[in-house]
């Protein structure tokens, strides 16, 4: 375990293992309470496994009843929660903590309705985000936000997450395709959230309980919308000598009013890696290549597909080629989808970044993401959401050298801190959880961070969910409400941080 | 009530608010005053006028973002935007004749305050899904950034999609960034006249799910019953009707027309309309020009949003029930409803509401009727207490806007 240190372990709610396991196991079934460590081991590590914990002990609920049995008595007797979907949150998000109690959202799985006419979808949050879309594509629908990971992340992840994938620049996020939700409050008190309609009816809660983390409540239930699937998809893989030419290619498309469906790039040791992994024909000899799909009506994407290949050629693109078939488009796919594996064969492991910058910025953040990899001694692979500015360099280390994760920890420190001062963000979609954390006043001054605090306590005054996790510091709710901001400055500057 | 407070700058206002919340006084916000009639009719000790922070502060067309301050007139931001062949995809309305004052007027931050949006809602969301970063002055006089500038975001809470539709009474927006879209080259408009077979609610809302279920792509779908279509430009004579708006590239909405009326024959006879009438059309479903009365003695108008397939049924429940008028945009899931001047029959229309799922909003009563019944959906429970919670968590004194959602919030 490295740099980010977690809110120190309560020993006395640590003692009392066995008394709290017994109390859950009278709330939930029996065999839904875990207390050894031996059966509590899978549960010890999310997506970003450098960081390993094991939790006070799991629970695995089976109905909101329950949730809220669960949540109403840890809040009576201080117990922190840990909130869990699928554990490929790759911020840390779902990393337990050794005095809360875990609760795996797991068997949470079913699809209780799919209403076609009103084009949504009412799930159980432990389903996966695949299997939203597998239970509608046979009548041609789909669930949009297509993160990678999607055959086994959960929807519940999703929401907590607000995730993303290769489609949001023209269809959104999770936020922008969820309509409701069921939510338990730390008190296990239950709150229905907008529903089959569109607009909320009064503050709009549903949005920052979208990518909440898991610290605001715990999701139970969520309403998707279902999207009609387009007639045709049509993808142009095209190759540039160097990313400022792809760069402007991106920027013409979309200055010409054009939105694609997605637009990926990937640089040249990301094309190499999934090249060697999975043999789509990738060029090779190539800086930048962009994977740029159309979808929609066959007459649209044959007219916009012309101007694309019109623009990317005016571009001084080096190397071109339009699907023919859909098999052929899935191969342009197959090499994107397969590049974190592809590059973990290159490290015994590897970070994942997640910056968004503004688009235009791109080759100076590359150039001089090249220029700190080489100061760290370090690699890098890029794979990247061009179309909205969505960056994943994935910092290539090993874990068993001295030194290497503090260091891949550092570097990718170093490139978060650049996509903020070149105007963009921490993180585009992976949460900020445990990794980013310590950045955040980065991003925010103390003052800013202050006001989404009081919220957090406007949902969990005891701050008893998922604590550690996206906040530098944790005031305790009594005082967040006592400090005041003015000029800037916060009255109480000193206050610890982890 | 005392003189206005006209702060110039972010740093005045903050320290205008923050002198409201040391003596415990409340404020009412407003930009171009344009939608003051919208919500609950509240009284506060003075009005925070910040039609002074004006003016674009970010605009890069190739990178889809604006930034503004909070009191820039929604139309220089249009005629900006325009200039670069881009738009707010999410047509705000503008509400101003309806409310019986001028067309035309209205700030951004206003815009955003009460979330407005118009027919696209159906396909490009509302004014909360376009908001990618504030700044804002909290009730209690501290200055505030959430968000940022780039559409992919989760860093924190998403406070701004929060702030959107919270009516200013969480916190008084300053600066506003949000994502703007390249306007379609081209839209029609195919309408289908005379509905049928069978009550033309019941045919409208099988067309309607019938259209949205296909991949025909409308950005706008609307429920027309006679009456109201006679009042609309270009569609007298036409019975009762659904309209469906395509816009994209003319080789795209040639081939999903011809689609879509392959789907429609089934329903009543079709007609198309070019260019300029629908644009015509679409603006003033997006305005609710049917309902705009004039000064005379204005109808008291409810807009519900509802699932869509039983938008129809229960717009016409509603209409037949309590002596009114309705029609249907977003596909079905918005209901306008007018009723006769006077008591707003507020009880009856949440109660069919109720049975279809979703909630009611009273956009235009007299004050004492604003003032007398929820204009909001009523909140229960625990949900009652979380919003509550929220709003006091931003402002604890209640000094911004106060009940003007909720009643004593
Ligand atoms: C190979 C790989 C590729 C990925 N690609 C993408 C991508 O393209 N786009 C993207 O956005 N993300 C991606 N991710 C990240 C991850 O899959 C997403 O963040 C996902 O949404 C997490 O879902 P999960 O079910 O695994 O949640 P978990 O990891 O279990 O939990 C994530 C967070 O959600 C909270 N949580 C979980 N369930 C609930 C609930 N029911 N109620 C309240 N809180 C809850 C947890 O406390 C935690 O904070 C990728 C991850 C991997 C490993």
């Amino acid at each position: 375990m490295s740099g980010r240190r977690l809110p120190d372990a309560d020993e006395r709610v640590i003692a009392r293992r066995a008394e709290i396991a017994a109390a859950l196991a009278g709330l939930v079934a029996p065999d839904a309470v875990i207390a050894h460590e031996r059966q509590m081991r899978p549960y010890e590590t999310d997506g970003l496994t450098a960081y390993r914990q094991l939790p006070l002990v799991v629970v695995l609920p089976s109905t909101t009843a329950e949730v809220a049995a669960v949540l109403k008595y840890c809040h009576h007797n201080e117990i922190r929660v840990v909130p869990r979907g699928a554990g490929t949150s790759l911020s840390g998000g779902a990393l337990p903590l050794g005095d809360a109690v875990l609760i795996g959202m797991g068997k949470f799985t079913r699809i209780l309705e799919i209403d076609l006419e009103n084009r949504c979808a009412v799930v159980e949050p432990g389903v996966t985000n695949l299997a939203i879309t597998k239970a509608v594509e046979a009548q041609g629908f789909y669930y949009a936000p297509d993160p990678s990971s999607q055959i086994a992340c959960t929807i519940g992840g999703n929401v907590a997450e607000n995730a993303g994938g290769v489609h949001c620049l023209k269809y959104g996020l999770t936020t922008h395709n969820v309509l409701g939700a069921e939510l338990v409050l730390p008190t296990g008190e239950i709150v229905e959230l907008g529903g089959k309609h569109l607009d909320a009816g009064g503050l709009d809660l549903l949005s920052v309980v979208i990518g909440s983390e898991g610290l605001l409540g715990i999701v139970t239930r969520v309403t998707v919308r279902l999207l009609k699937k387009p007639d045709t998809a049509r993808a142009l893989l095209v190759g540039f000598a160097t990313s400022e030419d792809a760069g402007e290619c991106v920027a013409r498309i979309i200055g010409q009013g054009i939105i694609p469906a997605g637009i990926e790039m990937m640089d040249r040791d990301a094309i190499a890696a999934a090249e060697a992994f999975v043999q789509v024909g990738y060029p090779l000899d190539v800086e930048a290549l962009l994977i740029i799909e159309l979808d929609g009506p066959e007459a649209e994407c044959t007219h916009l597909m012309e101007q694309v290949v019109a623009i990317a050629r005016a571009c001084r693109a080096a190397n071109l080629r339009v699907s023919q078939s859909e098999e052929e488009r899935l191969g342009f796919w197959a090499g994107r989808k397969a590049a974190f594996p592809a590059v973990g064969r290159l490290s015994p492991d590897y970070l994942c970044m997640d910056g968004t910058i503004p688009r235009k910025r791109l080759p100076e953040v590359l150039a001089r993401m090249r220029e700190l990899s080489a100061r760290y001694g370090l690699r890098l692979a890029n794979v990247f959401h061009a179309g909205d500015g969505n960056l994943h360099p994935l910092i290539l280390f090993d874990a068993n050298a001295p030194g290497e994760l503090d260091a891949a920890e550092a570097l990718g420190s170093d490139i978060l801190r650049l996509c903020v001062e070149v105007g963009g963000v921490l993180t585009g979609e992976h949460g900020v959880g445990i990794e980013k954390r310590d950045l955040m006043p980065v991003m925010f001054s103390d003052g800013d961070l202050l006001q989404q605090q009081r919220l957090k306590c406007a949902f969990d005054g005891k701050g008893l969910l998922n604590p550690g996790k996206v906040f530098p510091t944790l005031h305790r709710c009594a005082e967040a409400g006592r400090m005041q901001v003015s000029g800037g400055a916060l009255s109480f500057p000193d206050l610890p941080r982890f | 009530m005392t003189a206005p407070l006209t702060p110039r700058d972010e740093a005045d206002l903050a320290e205008a608010v923050g002198g409201a919340f040391a003596r415990s006084e409340t404020l009412e916000v407003v930009g171009q005053g344009s939608r003051r009639a919208l919500g609950r009719a509240t009284r506060s000790d003075a009005l925070l006028d910040v039609s002074a922070l004006s003016g674009i502060t970010l605009y890069e067309p190739e990178e889809l973002v604006l930034s503004a301050r909070a009191g820039t007139p929604l139309s220089d931001i249009a005629a900006q935007l325009d200039a670069h062949g881009q738009m707010l995809a999410f047509e705000p309305a503008d509400l101003g004749p309806l409310l019986g004052g001028p067309a035309g007027s209205g700030s951004l931050g206003g815009t955003v305050a009460v979330n407005l949006c118009g027919p696209r809602r159906l396909s490009a969301g509302a004014a909360r899904d376009h908001m990618l970063g504030l700044r804002a002055v909290s009730g209690r006089g501290e200055l505030f950034k959430a968000g940022g500038r780039v559409v992919k975001n989760v860093t924190g809470y998403d406070l701004p999609r929060l702030f959107t539709g919270a009516f200013g009474t969480l916190g008084v927006l300053t600066e506003l960034t949000l994502k703007v879209m390249p306007k379609p080259p081209a839209e029609e408009t195919l309408l289908v006249c005379g509905l049928g077979p069978g009550e033309p609610a019941d045919a409208a809302s099988r067309a309607l799910t019938s259209a949205m279920g296909s991949s025909c792509e409308v950005s706008g779908a609307a429920f027309l019953p006679a009456a109201i279509a006679a009042r609309l430009p270009d569609l007298e004579g036409v019975g009762d009707a659904v309209a469906f708006r395509m816009e994209g590239v003319a080789p795209s909405i040639a081939a999903r027309r011809e689609r879509l009326a392959g789907l429609m024959a089934a329903y009543g006879t079709l007609e198309t309309l070019p260019e300029a009438p629908s644009r015509a059309l679409w603006a003033a479903l997006r305005d609710v020009q049917p309902f705009h009365d004039g000064k005379a003695a204005p109808r008291v108008v409810w807009r519900i949003s509802t699932a869509p397939a039983g938008g129809p049924a229960l717009a016409e429940l509603l209409a037949t029930t309590l002596d009114g008028e309705a029609f249907c945009d977003w596909a079905g899931g918005l209901i306008w409803l007018a009723l006769p001047p006077g008591a707003s029959r507020a009880v009856e229309v949440r109660r069919a509401t109720a049975r279809h799922g979703g909630h009611a909003t009273l956009i235009r009563a007299d004050a004492a009727e604003r003032a007398r019944v929820p204009v909001f959906q009523p909140l229960e429970g625990a949900l009652a207490a979380l919003t509550r919670r929220v709003k006091a968590s931003f402002d604890p004194k209640g000094v911004l806007n106060r009940g003007r959602m909720h009643e004593g919030m």
